[in-house]
């Protein structure tokens, strides 16, 4: 069994995906019975990964691998490090809380809805643990189809227009990565004269600057499409807007993460010289802060609460990208713990919305107004998730977003500056929204007799509010676990940082004393 | 006699000889089934057929690896029996099968059930034998032409609707003029060479100074000719109007082993007479491929017939395969060869659909024709699904493999500039895909008059699904077939 438990946690979803085709469509509770289950199991299937998983061990772990396409060099390889396991529990935890989070809301072809959602766990999961190129990159794809139906059938009025621009933004940028990989990949039957996509052999390429330029612009219009960063953030918006929550909670959490996790995974140690080039890391900090400041002005001007918070994903995820073009351990491990606070704080805030929708039926913010004296244990659970998300100290978004600054500091002093003016945005566009919609008197008569959180909903939030709170009070032991990988990534990229740069790093935060102890 | 003609001759032809005279047995025999009904037997007698040259094709193949041989030449080198042409053989072999178990209902519905349309069918894949197999100018052409003659009668097949008329007129006309260039440039080839063996005129190619203007003028008009027979821009222009008038199972068969044969004609006189010109045709190819991929998915995104939509994506595809052989190398070619049979099974299968919505009385080829097909019958508009994500090539079905091998084939040769143009097509094409994913999914359903289905129809789509998705998820049969057939 502890050999092959990665695979279990990656093909439950799809085993429980086969079984619901089984069950007649009419029998819809019973569909939703067993995709609740299939999720619950999925989450405590990946339980395991967390106790078994071995801190000071560096490289991958529950490693599997066999041949699976041996006439191209394609492997069937997974395996997971402290980056990846984190993601993993990120998308176990919010892809069983999506599906239960859409026990009401969905009531129309109910057996599709879920069968795509299992299909879609599974093809997050799968991108993750994927060490081999080929696999991650059907992985990759497999995760559009199921989501252009979330959006495109069980979407808002503009759903099909969301859809297909998300199918086709997301699209073009793997096509042309899918060419990075190729080149990646015919370089290495250049010079070692075999043909392997295993991430592990082609890091082992010594490939001119000027051709790592070219991959890793390919990787990045992949990347960053799905991060996304600007100026390729146009599809988001209308993606979360039109989706249905549950749609857009994974889309925010899981979905958009796939794309940081690739510039970590793939382009910094593949292409580490054009990943510490510096037009190319100028060019994806300025377009990361950016995002950050564009991003916040953006919500800042919403009228619509989704699309306040889809573009607040922009700003957020600008970080992340900012975090991981510092190129060094805090901004790298401060982009990751962000990426899981963004996934618990932004699903929160869009499990929040849904609630509301399924009541009220419209997200215009001016429709609301004093529901904290109607509903007051939604108000606080909204205010965790908001408080979260605007980085106050205490919960998980200020561990991440501080971290992520002393790495953009260290990096430059410009870039911090810009990055700190995006959190004082984020704290007034989240803080604005809260009063609008919470405090107050009750304006509009429709929101006086709404009903306050079921015990349902309220099981949807605990999870993820006991999470946020961990992070924020207790991060020692995320650091402990991003130490290892995020050392490795930094050594590949910079080989002379753990020697020449340890003075510059040696003001770190308690949490990071052993990154740099480390040297 | 005996001097022209022995028992290796014999052996070679089998397959061509069973399939003429399993054809001939149909026309003879057609007055045994008076009732139209009983028409749907010939189907039996097809696939009787197709077994019979499936064993005389494993036959050959057994041979080959029996003795170690990399070919089997027959008629003083008239025919070449190789890898190559079997691979291409079974590609055939697989479309007739499935055009001949789905045809039966189709015809009857559309009240045009005969007998010469099965010996037809029989007759055009014996003239793909020879297109594959042949290795002389004269059998090449009139392997060619046996089975255009077939496709002229096949696509006017139903003699009562003006608009399957007008194709045929139409395909034959452009036909015969394309026939001519082509031809002409063999005739050119012959005064370079003064023999119709293609290893002869390979040898007067090659021996000619490079950018030679008689060889220049054999290439252009020989390519005119086959690229007229592949659908590439700008001779792609009979394509759309036959696909859409001609039956739908016709259709089916046209854009796959009508397409397929060309293929390996293409490849037969590129890679042999020509291969020494390469300088010289490769530019001109690699303009035509962006032609035929612009013209394709741009025309494509703005139909509403459906027949009409996948003629275009049909082009397009040709445009895709037209690219191996631009980088030329082993992967290309390999490509070219996964390339074909992929998308033999994966464009069969998204016109069995289009067959499926073809009833008494309703014609079912406009894409409202489709619309909310997953409330009516799940399994056909999954099916679609499947079909249509692999013609666009979305990992993991088995279009991704053909696409696969052919952008590698291309970053080999360092042709990246056209490398992210074919890419960039990709999600063109995604995009007029999906407008029938969309239709099919969300839209409402108007009509409920049930799918016209048969036995053979759902044994079609499912030996087709089930290879469009086995091959994608565990290729390595199928790769290890194409390398073996093409390693050279």
């Amino acid at each position: 069994m502890d050999q092959h438990l990665l695979s279990i946690v990656l093909f439950t979803p799809l085993a429980g995906f086969a079984v619901l085709l089984l069950i007649p469509g009419s029998q819809k509770n019973l569909i939703k019975v067993w995709a609740n289950l299939v999720g619950f199991a999925g989450f405590l299937i990946s339980l395991p990964l967390v106790s078994r998983f071995d801190k000071s061990v560096s490289g991958f772990q529950f490693q599997e691998s066999f041949d699976w396409i041996p006439s191209i060099g394609a492997h069937y390889h997974i395996g997971i490090d402290g980056i990846s396991l984190l993601l993993i529990m990120l998308t176990t935890l919010i892809g069983f809380l999506a599906i239960l989070s859409s026990w009401n809301a969905i009531d129309e072809r109910v057996k599709s809805y879920y069968a795509m959602f299992l299909l879609l766990q599974t093809g997050m999961i799968g991108v993750f643990v994927s060490l081999d190129f080929f696999l991650f990159y059907v992985f990759w794809e497999l995760v559009l189809v199921p989501m252009y139906f979330i959006i495109g059938v069980w979407g808002g009025p503009r759903k099909l227009y969301a859809a297909i621009k998300f199918f086709l933004y997301t699209l073009t940028g793997s096509v042309l990565m899918l060419l990075g990989i190729l080149t990646l990949y015919f370089q290495y039957h250049q010079q070692f004269s075999a043909y392997t996509f295993e991430i592990a052999d082609l890091i082992k390429l010594d490939l001119p600057l000027g051709l790592q330029q070219w991959v890793f612009w390919a990787f990045f219009i992949g990347f960053a499409i799905k991060v996304p960063m600007f100026p390729f953030h146009t599809w988001l918006p209308d993606a979360h807007v039109e989706a249905p929550t549950a749609g857009s909670v994974i889309l925010a959490s899981v979905l958009l993460k796939m794309g940081t996790y690739g510039f970590i995974r793939f382009s910094l140690p593949l292409v580490p010289k054009a990943s510490v080039d510096q037009t190319i890391v100028q060019v994806l900090a300025v377009l990361s802060i950016i995002g950050i400041i564009y991003g916040a002005l953006v919500s800042l001007m919403q009228q619509d609460w989704k699309k306040l918070v889809a573009y607040s994903s922009v700003s957020h995820l600008g970080f992340c990208t900012l975090g991981i073009f510092a190129l060094n351990p805090n901004g790298l491990a401060g982009s990751v713990l962000q990426q899981i606070n963004h996934g618990i704080s932004t699903g929160m805030l869009f499990l929040i919305i849904g609630v509301i929708y399924e009541r009220r039926h419209t997200r215009e913010i001016a429709e609301y107004g004093g529901l904290a004296h109607v509903m007051p244990k939604y108000a606080t659970v909204f205010a965790i998730a908001m408080l979260s998300s605007a980085g106050l100290p205490l919960l998980n978004g200020f561990i991440g977003e501080f971290t992520i600054l002393q790495g953009a500091f260290e990096a430059s002093h410009v870039w911090a500056a810009f990055s700190v003016m995006g959190v004082i945005l984020g704290a007034a566009y989240l803080l604005w929204l809260y009063q609008r919609t919470m405090l107050g008197q009750v304006t509009n008569a429709r929101n006086l007799h709404l009903p306050d959180l079921s015990l349902r909903e309220l099981a949807v939030f605990l999870p993820l509010i006991a999470w946020s709170i961990w992070i924020g009070v207790y991060p020692k032991p995320y650091f402990e676990l991003l130490e290892k990988p995020v050392q490795q990534i930094v050594e590949r990229v910079r080989p002379d940082y753990y020697q020449g740069g340890a003075q510059r790093a040696a003001v770190v935060k308690p949490g990071v004393v052993q990154a740099g102890a480390a040297q | 006699m005996n001097q022209f003609y022995s028992a290796n001759e014999t052996f070679a032809l089998t397959p061509a000889i069973t399939l003429a005279l399993f054809g001939c047995w149909i026309l003879v025999f057609d007055f045994l089934f008076v009732n139209p009904k009983q028409k749907r037997y010939f189907a039996l007698v097809v696939v009787a057929g197709l077994i019979f040259v499936g064993i005389g094709l494993y036959r050959q193949q057994a041979y080959l690896t029996a003795n170690g041989l990399s070919e089997l030449t027959a008629f003083s080198g008239a025919l070449r029996i190789d890898r190559f042409a079997l691979y291409f053989n079974w590609v055939f072999e697989l479309a007739t099968l499935i055009i001949a178990i789905v045809s039966y209902n189709y015809l009857e519905i559309e009240g045009e059930h005969h007998g010469e349309y099965y010996a037809l069918l029989l007759f055009a894949q014996c003239g793909m034998f020879f297109l594959a197999t042949g290795a002389d100018l004269i059998t090449l052409f009139i392997g060619l032409e046996l089975m255009a003659l077939c496709f002229y009668v096949m696509v006017g097949f139903l003699r009562t609707d003006k608009r399957s008329n007008e194709a045929a007129m139409k395909y034959l006309l452009l036909g015969a003029f394309s026939s001519g260039f082509l031809v002409y440039g063999f005739s050119v080839m012959y005064g370079l060479s003064g023999s119709t063996r293609l290893t002869d005129v390979a040898a007067a190619v090659a021996a000619r100074p490079a950018w030679d203007p008689v060889v220049f003028l054999a290439m252009t008009t020989t390519a005119v000719g086959l690229l007229f027979k592949i659908s590439a821009a700008p001779f792609h222009m009979w394509a759309p109007d036959a696909y859409e008038g001609a039956p739908t199972t016709i259709t089916a068969y046209l854009s796959v082993a009508s397409k397929a044969a060309s293929f390996a004609f293409l490849l037969r006189i590129f890679l042999g007479p020509l291969a020494s010109a390469r300088d010289s045709w490769e530019p001109l190819l690699a303009a035509v491929a962006i032609l035929t991929m612009t013209i394709g998915n741009l025309a494509a995104i703005s139909q509403t017939n459906i027949k009409r939509l996948l003629a275009y994506s049909s082009i397009s595809h040709a445009g895709y395969m037209l690219l191996g052989l631009i980088a030329g190398n082993e992967t290309g070619i390999q490509g070219i060869a996964v390339y074909v049979l992929v998308y033999a099974f994966m464009n069969l299968g998204a016109f069995l659909v289009v067959i499926a919505l073809r009833r008494k009385n309703i014609i079912g080829e406009d894409l409202d024709d489709m619309a909310g097909l997953m409330y009516k019958s799940p399994g056909y508009a999954v099916l679609m699904l499947i079909f249509l994500l692999s013609l666009a090539g979305i990992p993991p079905t088995a279009g991704f493999l053909g696409k696969y091998y052919i952008f590698l084939s291309l970053i080999e040769t360092h042709h990246y500039f056209l490398a992210v143009i074919a890419t960039l097509y990709v999600a063109v094409a995604i995009y007029y895909y999906f407008r029938i994913v969309k239709i099919m999914f969300v839209g409402e359903l108007t009509e409920k008059a049930p799918l016209a289905t048969s036995f053979g129809l759902r044994l079609a789509l499912g030996i087709t699904g089930v290879l469009t998705l086995a091959v994608g998820v565990y290729p390595e049969p199928i790769l290890h077939l194409a390398q073996s057939s093409f390693m050279r």
